[in-house]
């Protein structure tokens, strides 16, 4: 039988803003620009919203019930849902989820999903060059007595008991880098487009905290991205081909990842593909989260394109590049286009699935995997999205 | 006269001032639940394993492994420029609870997950003292 969420609701709408070094915005600015794009992506009007979920950034994570002051700003009325979420980078397939949920609970009918931030200030004028990770640079208490700063520093040592467990290396890693590279070069819209990579080019890249050279590390980026979810009936009338919501699930394992050194897909894989009726086999593109290259081995793992553990030895075989038998991050991903948190991923499946992808198009795109993963592999969710409703 | 010590020093919050007193007697501490016994670090209202408030902060033999490493490049704070590349390290105690501490006397590429340690006590000012863990042999 077929589950009734499955299908009930598609992205009917997307929204990407100037993406990268852009100036001169606030993140509720981008948020409104992201919203009106995406209306107007669907061929919609801002007063056919009537919900309104919001993953604010670092820049205002702290603002209070930030979905009622995008609402006040975009001079939208009478919501019937609107809700502040935050679940770090696995936020943004849960807000299209929680949308999902209330589309099919007829609680509502059109959600827009909205992430912005602003990490990135602008060059100082004497020219003296600011770190674009030091918004991520988290100092934390008394840790700091140790040298122990920020969240490249908390995966270092995750990452660094996968390579003692599993045997995981320094070219792995790299694997990764160069592959998603490789997508960015064809895709105009990402910050490392025409800038090629090699192995050698990766080694030779600087370290941030090793294991992490530079290329591990994902971009941190200024900009806005939102999409419109509205129900199968009205998805139906939409400007762009739907992309059907087929399956979905959480998955928030706790404890230390260092001793699961696994994401929460161990737990949403299962509940997502039963939904949605179709299995790993049945995906043509996969678009993961990647904060890290290692986040990108763990997530393979863990959605079981290979056994625990051989993540590494997988992505180094170069089958997740362009022309490989498995289509990975086909935008370059966080690592090489934008980073978007989890609307990175999201917005590569919903190009994808449409047949948007220019020269990254893949040959075959009726279904996509799009996963979403906060703080150190704490929270994750997954999306299968989908050309067909069933 | 030596330099003013550069780096950041620890703030003696409440849940963590014991540990700090205790480390300025060269002594080190971490909690212990009165509910079900489990060593934890750093210090917390409840045990996430038995729900308990109750603890008592217990010493420690001092010895324990590398859990993990990670080598610094990058400076977030002035005081570590001079001392970039550097190790920030999990020891893994013997008495089970893990701690972010840094390693002497042992060079970078000599760190290795498992290497057996042991506390020693830097007093870095005359207020403060850190923990961190130099090679032992292995017995």
């Amino acid at each position: 039988m077929t589950h009734p969420l499955s299908g009930a609701a598609a992205i009917v709408g997307l929204g990407i803003t100037p993406q990268g070094r852009v100036y001169g915005n606030t993140p509720l600015g981008f948020a409104v620009d992201a919203v009106q794009l995406a209306l107007a992506d669907a061929g919609l009007e801002r007063t056919d919203l009537d919900g309104l979920l919001l993953n604010p950034g670092l820049a205002w994570a702290d603002m209070g019930m930030g979905s009622f002051q995008l609402q006040q700003a975009m001079g939208l009325r009478d919501l019937r849902l609107s809700a502040t979420m935050h679940l770090g980078g696995a936020t943004a397939c849960a807000m299209i989820q929680h949308a999902a949920q209330a589309i099919a609970a007829s609680l509502c009918t059109t959600v827009a999903c909205v992430f912005s931030d602003v990490p990135l200030k602008p060059p100082k004028p004497e020219g003296e060059r600011g770190s674009s990770g030091s918004a991520y640079g988290f100092v934390r208490g008394w840790e700091a007595a140790y040298g122990y700063f920020g969240v490249n520093a908390m995966y270092a040592l995750v990452a660094r008991r996968h390579m003692h467990r599993y045997g995981t290396t320094q070219d792995h890693l790299g694997a990764v880098a160069v592959a998603q590279r490789r997508w960015a070069n064809l895709n105009p819209a990402a910050q490392m487009h025409e800038q090629p990579l090699t192995l050698e080019d990766y080694h030779r890249s600087r370290w941030i905290v090793e294991p992490f050279h530079l290329f591990d590390c994902c971009l941190v980026s200024n900009g806005g991205l939102a999409v419109v979810v509205t129900g199968r009936e009205r998805a139906r009338e939409a400007r762009k081909p739907p992309v059907y919501i087929r399956g979905m699930a959480q998955g928030h394992l706790g404890g230390d990842p260092s001793d699961t050194l696994s994401s929460g897909a161990v737990l949403s894989r299962e509940p997502a593909f039963r939904m949605a009726g179709l299995t790993l086999r049945d995906v043509d593109v996969v678009e993961l989260y990647d904060c890290y290259t290692f986040t990108v081995l763990v997530t393979l793992e863990d959605y079981g394109f290979c056994p625990k553990g051989e993540g590494g030895p997988f992505t180094a075989e170069h089958v997740t590049g362009p022309g490989g038998r498995l289509a990975v991050n086909t935008g370059g991903g966080q690592l090489s286009s934008f980073y978007m948190w989890g609307m990175t991923p999201v917005s590569e499946g919903v190009i994808q699935v449409r047949g948007e992808g220019g020269r990254r198009q893949a040959a075959k795109h009726d279904v996509a995997l799009v996963s979403g993963n906060g703080g150190v592999l704490s929270t994750h969710s997954t999306l299968i999205l989908a050309r067909e409703p069933s | 006269m030596t330099a003013a010590y550069a780096k950041p020093l620890p703030q003696a919050t409440r849940e963590m001032a014991p540990f700090w007193e205790a480390a300025r007697r060269h002594q080190l501490v971490v909690q212990r639940c009165r509910g079900c016994g489990a060593h934890r670090f750093p210090a917390r209202d409840l045990c996430s394993r038995c729900l308990s408030r109750e603890a008592e902060w217990a010493p420690v033999s001092g010895r324990g492994t590398v859990f993990s490493f990670a080598v610094m490049h990058q400076v977030y704070h002035p005081g570590f420029a001079a001392e970039v590349p550097y190790a920030v390290v999990v020891i893994e105690l013997e008495e089970g609870a893990r701690l972010v501490s840094n390693l002497v006397g042992c060079p970078l590429g000599a760190i290795a997950i498992g290497m057996p340690v042991e506390a020693v006590f830097e007093d870095v000012t005359p207020e403060v003292t850190l923990p961190k863990f130099r090679p032992r042999a292995r017995h």
